[in-house]
Order: structure tokens, then sequence, then C-alpha cells
């Protein structure tokens, strides 16, 4: 369809302008990581950037961060996708019931699930383990519904109750209709939730940054206060970073997963 | 035995029970999800919801709730959170609407449109210490266009950073994540604004200020309304930006409640936090509420459509 004149100016002056609310601050970014600090340098350097890899606290914080994201993963695997499974298949009066509990964290922020959670890790820390791998806990809850949204799209585009009974028919066990039938065919459903299990991970603040448990988000604010340079060329690094996996995965897969935040 | 199963009314009570049982024992396989649930989602709501109407010597009291309703600091904080959401949510909902509308009318799946979605996924959860940094390193001191203006006009607000350390600076932060995410939310309602009313207008002798006046909007309106509700919780609930760009613990709500729950010098009241919590849950119930019923709408007319 050939565009107006008016529809294109239009057009290239909202791109330029939000484009420019959105970029130049990310450029200020990469400025900024390169200015000299210090007193050996003189003019622009790459110094923040080559220190990176050499920062105390970050690579662990990363490492970290990458286990709980694996652990959260897991949740949905082994214990989300299957209950929702199993909720669809034979309990058919607690479908509401689970879709309100899974929706629930979109009604409670996060600093007010960290007021009402500070005392129940305040008793796994004394009592059980100060790793903050422990966290896994209350994240893969705050992705519920992210998780049910693309869950229960996918599983009411296949009949699930038909493949399981001809899966039951031909001498499968339960563990084998769910993991082995119905998994397989909602694949992109769950690929797409453990996406969002990473993104969420690797940025979550308020409720580890309240809880004292040191997370990527957290060491990076804690580099920021001694070393301006690195910190911000590291938050540049991960936001490219996560921009290039965004770019690998097909568009159209991808959409449903980031925006499925419908109530209804 | 087996012989007396197959005789009287025992066997066949006997077979019904078994089959009751087996329809009861389906219930056990949520049990599971209910106990890490129960742990990680349900204690802490309930937590908070019963702490709120607690003293602090665990009885039922609704003196806390009082307290912080007419507490003025609580009040500021309050109105505060409710300002900055609401002029947040608007101005996103309206540049981030507009960005929208830009992209769809791209070549449909080419290369700005593929950059333009993902760059909005990455952005709308870019919040807290990472924002911070990226707009110190912009308006901050010896920042990218704080060092311009210093040099093209002393005398700006811009050449200082005062500015960015108040309602201003945040309004324009919290901004930047709310248009990725009105993009994101907004993309498929514009994409599934059928061409062929366009057409229709067009061929019935229809401006194209006479469409969007008269088509475009009206269909619009509750699907950019309900996404507007959506970013305004996004900004209500918003805490890590305001926490790692300013230190006022008074400012904002959310502020507010951090202090009270970790405040190390004698200032720590866990019965506040729950209190001022509840308050913030309460808006966020109400805001979600309007949110289902408009998409309610939107829904009843997409399946029509």
């Amino acid at each position: 369809m050939k565009k107006s004149w008016g529809v294109r100016i239009w057009r290239w002056s909202i791109i330029s302008f939000v484009g420019a609310y959105l970029l130049v601050p990310l450029y200020a970014m990469f400025d900024f990581s390169t200015k000299p600090f210090g007193f050996q340098d003189k003019g622009r350097t790459f110094r923040a950037w080559t220190t990176i890899p050499g920062q105390p606290d970050l690579m662990p914080a990363i490492a970290r961060s990458l286990i709980t994201a694996a652990i959260v993963m897991a949740l949905i695997l082994f214990l989300i996708v299957p209950t929702a499974i199993w909720v669809h298949l034979k309990l058919p009066a607690l479908r509401r019931p689970f879709e309100l509990l899974c929706l629930l964290p979109l009604a409670i922020p996060a600093i007010v699930i960290v007021v009402g959670i500070a005392p129940l890790y305040r008793w796994i820390s004394i009592n059980l383990t100060e790793s903050p791998l422990s966290l896994a806990g209350v994240y893969s809850m705050l992705i519920l519904p992210y998780t049910y949204r693309s869950l229960s799209a996918a599983l009411d585009a296949v009949d699930i109750h038909t493949l399981a009974e001809a899966a039951r028919t031909l001498g499968a066990n339960t563990g084998r209709v769910i993991f082995g039938i119905i998994m397989p065919t909602i694949k992109t459903g769950i690929v797409n939730g453990s996406f969002i299990a990473i993104a969420l991970v690797l940025g979550e603040y308020t409720i580890s940054n309240l809880l004292n448990y040191k997370t990527f988000q957290n060491v990076i604010a804690q580099i920021g206060r001694t070393n301006g340079n690195v910190a911000v060329s590291v938050s540049l690094a991960s936001i490219l970073f996560v921009l290039f996996l965004l770019l690998l995965i097909p568009t159209k897969k991808r959409r449903n997963a980031v925006l499925d935040v419908d109530l209804v | 035995m087996t012989q007396t199963q197959y005789k009287g009314t025992g066997s066949a009570n006997g077979r019904t029970g078994s089959r009751y049982w087996r329809g009861k024992s389906a219930y056990l396989g949520v049990l599971p999800f209910l106990f890490v649930s129960g742990i990680f989602l349900l204690y802490p709501t309930w937590n908070v919801a019963s702490g709120a109407f607690q003293d602090k010597t665990g009885k039922f009291s609704l003196a806390v709730l009082k307290e912080v309703f007419n507490s003025a600091v609580a009040r500021h904080a309050f109105a505060n959170s409710l300002e900055i959401s609401a002029k947040t949510a608007i101005a996103g909902a309206i540049l981030g609407g507009l960005f929208a509308w830009a992209i769809v009318n791209g070549k449909p799946g080419g290369y700005f449109y593929r950059v333009a979605v993902a760059l909005s996924s990455v952005l709308a959860q870019f919040g807290g210490v990472m924002l911070t940094f990226a707009f110190l390193a912009t308006f901050g001191f010896n920042g990218l266009i704080a060092n311009v203006a210093l040099k093209i006009a002393p005398n700006s607000f811009l050449a200082g950073s005062a500015w960015l350390y108040g309602m201003t600076g945040l309004t324009i932060l919290y901004t930047f994540f709310q248009i990725p995410l009105m993009v994101l939310v907004f993309l498929p309602t514009l994409e599934n604004l059928k061409p062929q009313w366009r057409e229709a207008s067009d061929a019935l002798g229809g401006k194209a200020y006479e469409y969007w006046l008269r088509i475009g909007i009206p269909i619009l309106t509750p699907s950019f309304a309900g996404a507007a509700l959506l970013l305004f919780v996004n900004s209500f609930s918003a805490y890590a930006t305001a926490a790692t760009l300013i230190n006022l613990s008074d400012f904002l709500t959310p502020l507010e409640i951090a202090t009270a729950l970790t405040s190390e010098t004698g200032g720590a009241n866990p019965a506040e936090a729950k209190s001022l919590s509840f308050f913030m849950v309460i808006v966020v119930i109400i805001a979600m509420t309007f949110y289902a019923l408009l998409r309610r709408r939107v829904s009843k007319w997409e399946q029509r459509r």
C-alpha cells in the first residue's frame, strides 16, 4: 500500500522522537563507560570493559543467578506445568480457583511480597540455608501469571483429553501421559515461560535487595558505588546480551511470551 | 471374599465407593503445587492481609491502619505515588501507542519491526539499577547531555542535575520503561485492526482524520484504556528505580514500605509496612478489576469481528 506524505512525516517524527528517548540514554551509557578514569588514561579508553571479568563478586553472582533461573525453570517443568495439565485433565472443578491462584501475583506488587515473605526467609536463612538460590521459590511464584497465560493458551489449543485417552488406551501410565505425550505438544508455551524465567531472575532487584541477597543486580549496584564506569559497562553489556538473545528467537513465537498479561 | 463382592448391594456400594475415592484421590495431584504456592505465595499474602489488622502484640486492631491512613507523611507519599503513576501511565500510553502505530505501519516482519519489538521487550524489563545508571550517564554530573548543555546553555536546568532527583526526574525515568511496555501490550490490538475498515471508509469518501475519529479511536479506546491501567499498576508497584535513584525514604509509598521494613535505626515497624502494603494492594486490585472489565469488552469485540 502506498503511503501518503502526511503518514510518512508523522511516522518518522514519532520514530525519531521516541527513538531518541529510548536510544540516547543507551548511547550515553556507552559514552560514559569509555570515559577515562584514574590518572593513567587520556581520551577514550575501554579499560572499564576489559576489567569486567576481573570484578570480584560479579562472575559468581551471574553464575548464581543463572542457577537460580535453572531451578525456577525446573519448578515450572516438574511442578507448575504438570499441575496445570492435571487440573485441565482431571479436576475441571478446580480450574477457576487454580487460575485465580496463578493470577494472584499480578495483584501483589513485589514490594508487598517482600513484606509478607521476610519472616519466612529469615527462618530459611537461620534454619536451612543462606544461599541466594532459595530465592527460586518466590521467583517461581512471581512468574506464575505469565507461565499460566502461555500454558493455558497452549493447553486450550490442543485437545489434550483425546490425547490422554489415546495414550491410556495404548497402555501409558499417568507420568508418561503428562511428560511424554502432552508436554511435548505444548513445547512452545513451555519455552516461552522459561525465557521469561531467565529475564526475571537476571533483572530482579526489589526482593533480593531487601532480603540482603547478593544477586546480579545487587552486585552491579555495589560496583556502581565504587566504580561507575565499570558498573555502566556491565549494565550495557547485559542489555546487549539479552537483546541479542531476543533477536535470535523467531518473532512470532516470542511475542506471545512477553505480552501475555491478560487477566480474563 | 471375592465371591461376596459379586452379590448383594454391598458390592455395588463397594464399587461406587472405590470410584468415589478414585475421584477424590485426583485431588492429591495438586498437593505438591499447593504446598509450594502455600509457602511462597499464600502465606505472604495472608501475612500482609492479616498483619494490617493487628497491633504490635498480634491482637486484632485497626489502630495501625488508622494511624497510617491519617499520617501526613504516608498521605504525601501515597499522593506522590498516585501522581507519578498516573502521569507516566498517560505519557507512556500516548508515546508508546504512537510508536506502536509507527511500527505497525512499517513493513510487516521487516528489519525495523523485528528490532523495534525486540528492543521493546528488553527495555520494558529495564528498570532499577541499570535504568538509573543510564540516566545518570545522560543527565547526571559529567553526563552526555549535561556536558553539552553546559557548553551551549550553562544557565539552563539541563546543565545541573538536581531536577533528576525529584518528581520530574522520576517521571522521565519511569516513562522510559512505560513506553516499551505499551508497545508490547498495544501492538497486537493495532495489528488486529482490519484493513477492510479503512478501505470501506475510504471507498465511502471518508478522509483519514474521519476514519480515525469515527472508527479507529472508538474501536481502540477500550484496549488503550486497559493498557494504560496496566502501565499505571506497573509504575505504582515499581520500587527498584526510585530506590536506586533517590534516597528520600518518604517520597513514594514503596520507598516508605522498604524503610518501615528494614530501618536499622529503631524505625523498623513491620505493622506499618503491612498497613501501607494493604493500601497499595487495594489500589492495585481496583485498577486490575477495571482492567479485567475493559478486557472483557475487548474480547467480546474481537470475537464478534
